[in-house]
């Protein structure tokens, strides 16, 4: 099992560097730099700027420094927003996010485990409708028109919620939580709803009931370990889109977290925010997919053992 | 004697298949709306004396009266919303179904390739794919977009750059399992060059499964076209496209819903179909994954 472990992070580690490399020459490479939309600025004053970003030196150089800066767990200065460090602007920003993300997930699994498990168990029953429904409005909705709409009825019009910011503690947490655990609900419980009614079907499921096992302990000891694999491998995948998905939700309810500052510094080519916020992301995706095969390989030997 | 027996009614499997998909009542009227929504955004503008980029500085923001000739009225710049959104979905669904054809495409022929050659080339080439799937998807797809210097060529090729990752998963494991079939030795047997057997026997037979897959491609691509023009780095104004569209909705939502309802309610219900679809070629090709 640590064998297991270790390759994985060496693996998720090679990742993150082809990924932050990667992002590096693609940022240099993209027309356009951070000073390059400032009017009026004197050739003299324009180097001294670059100079101070170190923006004149060779590329391997800057990449060089940039490598340095990581190892020192120190990411430069902003190139857009004057007087704060990328560690800073990070520092303020990934509390909000954090929070939006942790409570979408542990809400989308909880509801969306919840509701699939109900409608594989009851069949065609309202339960199994109302979850159909969820399941494909909250695929085929996106997150971009379910939000403004929410927000103009439950902020705008009945004025029951905050329109966005953060400065209402929990209640401005509600609609941005909803809406970004929205479409992995709807994910999550077409997951469960399938693998479930597929483990029900299994040989063991049946050997279990032939001891007389009771039909609660098979589905809580039985079913359930089984049927949420398929599930706990998702939450790779949900951790991307939530990532995703709060770029978007910062931008609609102006959340001040890291996901819009990403964009914003994509945009106005703010490089050492690109970077920080992408090795940050990066970490955190790689680090949820081992997370997500350490416990699938403890639940499966099958996959513990496959190389 | 012979010439009156009747031909031997045969069905092969794709007429089955066929046959299967339109049993589906939600699937078939799935395609229709969407065949529907289609000849709407490209005949639909015709119909207009102006394009969607014309400005009629008389009207601005009339609202949604049904007077001809803005039927559903204007935007803040007096263009005509209806006319807007038609073209705005010309470029989303353009995007769609070509970005899913040359991701597929791209991906399939990886996969096979991949899948037949085996050994340490396809050691590399699939771990190449692991190291992109570790990559947040947004990352990259922004980076690229940005590479590209932005535009809708910039916003196709950092689309399809993206998303060709799955389908070349799902061929290389098909491939590799027909690599060692009989017919694929025959062939090899028969002299047939290696470019030959994964166009001619390993593509045709893993074609199925690239078909279900790449119906969920569609829609996944007209979501990522979207979601970025929505953030404002793929198609810019003044071309329309929905993504946009709901992004200038969004900023009116309050005092005009109209401007984001329109484009986003025809977002949702082309999905919708296009998730319908998908489904229901799935169940029709592989009736055992239910």
């Amino acid at each position: 099992m640590l064998r297991f472990i270790g390759k994985r992070l060496w693996h998720g580690g090679l990742t993150l560097a082809a990924l932050v490399t990667l992002t590096f020459f693609v940022m240099r490479l993209a027309p356009g730099g951070p000073f390059s939309r400032n009017r009026k600025i004197s050739p003299e004053v324009q180097a001294n700027i670059e100079a101070a970003f170190h923006l004149d030196e060779p590329l391997w150089m800057q990449f060089g420094r940039f490598v340095w800066g990581v190892v020192r767990l120190d990411l430069g200065p902003s190139t857009r927003h004057r007087d704060y460090s990328v560690n800073d602007l990070i520092a303020s920003g990934l509390p909000y996010s954090l929070t939006i993300g942790f409570w979408a997930i542990i809400i989308a699994a909880m509801v969306g485990v919840s509701l699939g498990l109900a409608s594989a168990l009851r069949r065609n029953s309202a339960t199994d409708y109302l979850a159909g429904t969820v399941g494909v409005v909250g695929i085929a909705i996106p997150i971009f028109v379910i939000g403004p709409v929410l927000q103009a009825v439950f902020a705008v019009r009945l004025d029951w919620l905050p329109v966005g910011g953060a400065n209402d503690g929990w209640r401005s947490l509600i609609l941005p939580v909803i809406v970004l655990a929205l479409p992995n609900i709807a994910y999550i419980s077409r997951l469960t709803r399938t693998s479930t009614i597929e483990t029900l079907r299994e040989n063991y499921i049946r050997t279990a009931r032939a001891k007389g096992i009771g039909w609660r302990r098979t589905l809580w000891r039985h079913t359930l370990t089984g049927a949420l694999l398929p599930v706990i491998a998702y939450l790779g995948p949900a951790t991307a889109a939530i990532i995703t998905g709060s770029i978007l939700i910062e931008t609609i309810f102006a959340v001040p977290g890291i996901g819009r500052h990403f964009v914003d510094a994509a945009l106005n080519r703010d490089y050492p925010l690109v970077m920080g916020i992408t090795l940050l992301y990066g970490a955190i995706l790689i680090l949820f997919n081992i997370a997500t095969d350490v416990v699938r390989a403890t639940l499966d030997p099958r996959i513990r053992n496959e190389r | 004697m012979s010439a009156d027996l009747a031909p031997i009614q045969s069905t092969s499997t794709m007429q089955l298949q066929l046959r299967r998909f339109r049993q589906n009542r939600l699937a078939m009227i799935s395609v229709v709306v969407l065949a529907l929504v289609t000849a709407l955004c490209f005949f639909g503008p015709y119909a207009f004396p102006f394009t969607g980029e014309d400005a009629d500085f008389d009207v601005i923001s009339a609202p949604a009266e049904f007077k001809w000739p803005h039927l559903l009225g204007t935007d803040d710049f007096g263009r005509d919303l209806l006319v807007r959104v038609f073209e705005g979905g010309q470029v989303s669904l353009t995007i769609g179904f070509l970005g899913a054809l040359v991701a597929g495409g791209i991906g399939v022929l990886y996969g096979a390739v991949a899948g037949y050659v085996g050994g340490r080339t396809e050691g590399l080439m699939m771990r190449l794919v692991e190291v992109l799937y570790g990559f947040p998807y947004v990352i990259l797809v922004i980076l690229l977009s940005l590479l590209f210097g932005g535009g809708t060529m910039a916003l196709f090729a950092a689309i399809v750059f993206t998303l060709w990752l799955t389908p070349a998963v799902i061929v290389r494991a098909q491939a590799q399992s027909l690599a060692q079939r009989e017919f694929v030795q025959a062939a090899r047997a028969g002299g047939m060059t290696g470019p030959a057997i994964v166009l001619q026997h390993v593509v045709p037979n893993c074609l199925s499964s690239v078909i279900v897959y790449g119906s969920l491609l569609v829609p996944e691509v007209i979501l990522s076209e979207s979601f970025l023009s929505f953030l404002g780095i793929g198609i810019k104004e003044p071309q329309a496209s929905w993504g946009n569209l709901i992004q200038a909705g969004t900023a009116a939502m309050d005092s005009d819903p109209r401007l984001l309802l329109l484009p986003g309610g025809l977002l949702a219900v082309v999905l919708l179909c296009l998730n319908f679809i998908a489904d229901g070629l799935r169940d029709a090709f592989d009736p055992n994954d239910r």
